[in-house]
């Protein structure tokens, strides 16, 4: 049996010894795509995808439907854990430099998921119909409008209609059932290339024989389950505790196109994309002086922004050229890496302001910030830096120099690590 | 399949030839079918997604303009969409004729928007902010009409004036004037255009 095989194969496959906590993530997040199907498949039973029912479907499955408040919570919350697990899984790769040859493969397909992910989440917050399902479909669906020429019949063809109505919800769900499908595919892939070229590790060195792996069963499968045990925790608090903390209270009024909400948010995940998408105004100095004067509309200016702040990620290989892939021996890039972080933090919070001063002018340093980084700083950086000598090897870091056969190690390779 | 290749191949030089170039006009005749009948099949799912004959047909909305006073305005649904509708003061008309086109973002005249004579008091708008799809505010006396005194949109902060058209902000292009006709019982028909010279006064 090839399942089988496949199994066995990936239980006993050597992983390098020295993985910290970060390597937490990848697992977690394909336990919330499965949770995500889970519960997904069973509110389908219940939902209703018209524009006269949507809501009220919801609403009854919330108050009538036997657990269907706790089906919906854990979808609903299940959405936010996912990104959280899914952001910090790739700021751990940008941080140890995961990306880096021989893994582009994997990190691309990493940013397909990534893509496939948003458009699930965003069909997804559609579903139930409310104020800021419409205003937030609305808002991002009209993005297509700024593509010249074709823009407008675009944008009724991705209606069906001639603004978001009964056919929009109706496409919107039936690929937001489809998608997550499309993602498990991917996610398979990801995995398949992973175990071709092996994980990474702190060090960002390669495993150069036995000394340097453990097999992942035992060894990972109890850390994974550990951090699995932590992320739980985490996700009920949220169930139970502040279901709708992370959701706006809008969404509990039925949507009314005729009424936009006085301010419009995207689910916090979507925040710095937000305020991206947000900063090209024709006033920006950046945008005259870039885009502006050719006559490209601002609009269409802050839609491709939004796309490439994504779609960066795919050319990150040929953008940070350091040989060294560990922030841990990079001197410089590791206080670029945390201005980045704080950066991409500042956005996610003027995603939440409204879209005045001094917001927008913050927002737009922001922005700035985020493309410099990759387009400029990486480049320069890489060329710059004078990283700090490499060890030897994992097991002569892990080890303090033995190198030896002492597996007793391998239980706490954090610590020893340092 | 491989046996008659290589039996063809061990033929003749001559036949051969032939043989080589009967192939590659069966290749690519067969290609190009097999890529015309892909997007043949693919066009009806992708037109499947276009606007269907029944939303189509919904497409015209009437509606009396007799109760609306000067200075009031209504808002009705088209087509899923509002339809700003205003009935302006002739001190609005003059303000909205008093700016050159050519000083606007999206140059255009209020002639050019809503004729003239006695069609030109009717402000008829698609109430939806070209930037990326909000309804503007300024429908009801309490609202923030923004610094032109038209309409403000509060998602992204576009200002538009008593024509609507955009004068601030990140939104590209006027408030769209949606097909129209006024008839002789002042009544309203929206999604249908205006006969030349029709009675409601003259179309620019
Ligand atoms: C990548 C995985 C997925 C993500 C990120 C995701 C995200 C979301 C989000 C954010 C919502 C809105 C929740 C709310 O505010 O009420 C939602 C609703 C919904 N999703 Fe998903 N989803 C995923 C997978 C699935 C799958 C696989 C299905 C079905 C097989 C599904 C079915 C539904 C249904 C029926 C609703 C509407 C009910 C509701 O709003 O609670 N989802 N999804
Ligand atoms: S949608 Fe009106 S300003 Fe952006």
């Amino acid at each position: 049996m090839p399942i089988v095989s496949m199994v066995e194969h990936s239980l006993y496959y050597p992983v390098p010894r020295n993985l910290n906590y970060m390597w937490n993530f990848g697992s977690l997040a394909g336990l919330s795509l499965i949770i995500m199907i889970v519960t997904g498949i069973v509110l389908s039973m219940h939902y209703t995808p018209h524009t006269d029912y949507a809501f009220d479907s919801v609403e009854r499955i919330m108050r009538d439907v036997n657990y269907g408040w706790l089906i919906r919570y854990v979808h609903m919350n299940g959405g936010s854990m996912f990104f959280i697990v899914v952001y910090l899984h790739v700021f751990r790769g940008l941080y140890y430099g995961s990306f880096k040859s021989p893994r582009e493969l994997l990190w691309w397909l990493g940013v397909i998921i990534l893509f496939l992910m948003m458009a699930t989440a965003f069909m997804g917050y559609v579903l139930p119909w409310g104020q800021m399902s419409f205003w937030a479909a609305k808002v991002i669906t009209s993005m297509v409008g700024a593509v010249p020429l074709v823009g407008e019949s675009l944008m009724e063809l991705l209606w069906g209609g001639f603004t978001v109505d009964n056919p929009t919800l109706n496409r919107f769900y039936s690929l937001h059932y489809l998608l997550p499908f499309v993602i498990f595919g991917v996610v398979i892939l990801h995995i398949w290339a992973l175990h071709t070229v092996k994980a990474n590790n702190p060090l960002g060195i390669d495993m150069k024989g036995p000394q340097d792996s453990v097999d992942f069963h035992p060894y990972y499968t109890v850390k994974d389950l550990f951090g699995t045990g932590v992320f739980l925790l985490v996700f009920a608090a949220f169930v139970f505790y502040a279901p709708n903390y992370l959701g706006h209270p809008d969404n509990y009024i039925q949507a009314d196109p005729l009424k936009t909400p006085p301010h419009i948010v995207p689910e916090w995940y979507f925040l710095p994309f937000y305020t991206i998408l947000r900063s090209f105004t024709d006033d920006w100095w950046l945008f005259q002086i870039l885009l502006g004067w050719w006559g490209m509309e601002a609009k269409l200016a802050g839609v491709l922004a939004m796309a490439g702040a994504v779609a960066v990620l795919f050319i990150l290989p040929w953008l940070d050229t350091s040989r060294v892939r560990s922030a841990k021996f990079r001197p410089l890039y590791r206080v670029f890496f945390w201005l980045f972080v704080i950066d991409c933090l500042i956005l996610g919070w003027i995603g939440a302001q409204p879209a005045e001063q001094p917001w927008t002018a913050i927002g737009q340093w922001a922005t700035l910030w985020y493309f410099a980084y990759f387009l400029v700083m990486l480049p320069l950086i890489s060329r710059i830096e004078r990283p700090r000598p490499l060890p030897h090897s994992i097991s002569q870091s892990v080890l303090g120099g033995g190198g030896g056969a002492a597996v007793a190690a391998a239980a706490s390779p954090m610590e020893k690590s340092r | 399949m491989a046996n008659t290749a290589s039996t063809e191949a061990a033929g003749a030089a001559g036949a051969h030839d032939e043989g080589a170039g009967r192939r590659d006009f069966l290749f690519l005749a067969g290609g190009a079918f097999g890529a015309f009948a892909a997007g043949a099949s693919a066009w009806p799912l992708l037109d499947s997604l276009n606007p269907a004959k029944d939303t189509l047909a919904a497409s015209t909305t009437e509606v009396d303009l007799s109760p609306i006073e000067q200075g009031q305005a209504i808002t009705v649904k088209w087509r899923g969409s509002p339809v700003f509708i205003r009935r302006r003061t002739a001190k609005e008309v003059a303000e909205a004729k008093a700016v050159k086109p050519d000083d606007l973002p999206d140059p255009q005249s209020d002639e050019q928007r809503f004729g003239s004579g006695a069609r030109e008091q009717w402000l008829v708008v698609v109430g939806v902010c070209t930037h990326l799809g909000c309804i503007p505010l300024g429908q009801k006396d309490t609202d923030n009409k923004g610094e032109f005194g038209g309409w403000f949109c509060p998602c992204h902060g576009s200002h538009y004036d008593i024509s609507g058209r955009i004068r601030k902000g990140p939104a590209p292009r006027n408030l769209p004037v949606p097909p129209y006709t006024i008839t002789a019982e002042n009544k309203l028909i929206i999604g249908k255009e205006q006969p030349k010279d029709g009675p409601g006064g003259t179309t620019a």
